[in-house]
């Protein structure tokens, strides 16, 4: 049943995909890109990553929503015309997919316990959690006690990002302001 | 019913390499640089299903120790996607404050159109 859920959900993730690739109006793409999210959340909550999950139907489908509309509001919605024809990218996308497709004969079957990655460094930690740490939830604990530096990492990309907007977008609302300026001094003379 | 069994194994691994060609395919083909960055995202979405899919244990819940459960899901994808989701939305918004400057000096964020004002400024 978990299986077939999942089969589900995914399969609607794709058609949503297929949308996303197709459409040209960029508000129809934007809002299509959170239904993506929101599904890719159902998805996360099917595969046990509840932490995950709210934090994609949070950030993915809100804060990147949002900022994409924003986007949208200072530029323009409708896509232009491509110019080129499309075979190249086609052709590029396709080979790599299908190598890919090619290369999860080796991998082994979904949802089994007994596979590499279930059977080393991530059961070690729900066994050490509660005694080490005394947190019931381990994806808490990891995040927070056992990888703190990882997490303190991720702060600094968000910190940098953030500095990195506000450089980009105070320029320019200072460039307009010396262009308008010099308009001014022209026009007298 | 082996068929149905076979592909169930494998699906998550397809449709996560369709959700991976499909953003590398927006990305290379399209000239919209907003178009460009919702393609990224789709690829790093597909990074998500590929880290957390293998995680999965059939059967089991999520990792949150209760005495009166027995198979859990692993919680160290989880954690790593975690992180992920965060850096995602700060490289996209850092993205999308290029693709507005780009849009003031250019007055366009087709990349064509930015290429011939180019060739005509030269």
């Amino acid at each position: 049943m978990e299986s077939f859920i999942n089969m589900i959900l995914l399969t609607l993730l794709a058609v949503v995909t297929l949308g996303v690739v197709r459409l040209r109006n960029l508000f129809a793409v934007v809002i299509l890109g959170g239904i993506y999210s929101f599904l890719m959340a159902s998805v996360l909550i099917v595969l046990d990553a509840v932490d995950v999950s709210m934090t994609e139907a949070s950030v993915g489908a809100g804060i990147s929503t949002v900022l994409m509309l924003t986007v949208l509001y200072m530029t323009r919605v409708e896509e232009a015309k491509p110019v080129h024809t499309p075979i190249l990218p086609l052709f590029v996308a396709g080979v790599t997919g299908a190598v890919l497709v090619y290369g999860t004969w080796g991998l082994p079957a979904f949802g089994l316990s007994d596979t590499p990655i279930n059977t080393h460094v991530g059961m070690r930690y729900m066994e050490l959690s509660v005694p080490d740490t005394g947190i019931p939830n381990v994806v808490t604990s990891v995040l927070a006690s056992y990888r703190g530096f990882d997490t303190l990492g991720e702060t600094t990309v968000v910190f940098t990002a953030g500095i990195g907007v506000l450089l980009l977008l105070r320029r320019g609302v200072s460039l307009a302001r010396l262009r308008r300026k010099q308009q001014e001094e022209e026009k007298p003379s | 019913m082996e068929v149905l069994q076979a592909i169930a194994a494998h699906y998550n691994h397809w449709i996560t390499i369709f959700l991976m060609v499909a953003g590398l395919y927006v990305v290379v083909a399209r000239g919209n640089m907003i178009k460009k960055l919702i393609g990224l995202s789709l690829f790093q979405t597909s990074v998500y299903l590929l880290y957390i899919s293998p995680g999965k244990i059939l059967g089991g819940t999520a990792p949150i120790i209760d005495p009166s459960i027995e198979v859990y899901s692993n919680p160290l994808p989880h954690v790593l996607i975690l992180t992920a989701i965060v850096v995602g939305v700060a490289t996209l918004a850092l993205g999308l404050g290029l693709v507005v400057r780009i849009n003031e000096v250019y007055g366009s964020i087709e990349e064509d159109e930015i290429f011939t004002r180019e060739d005509d400024d030269e």
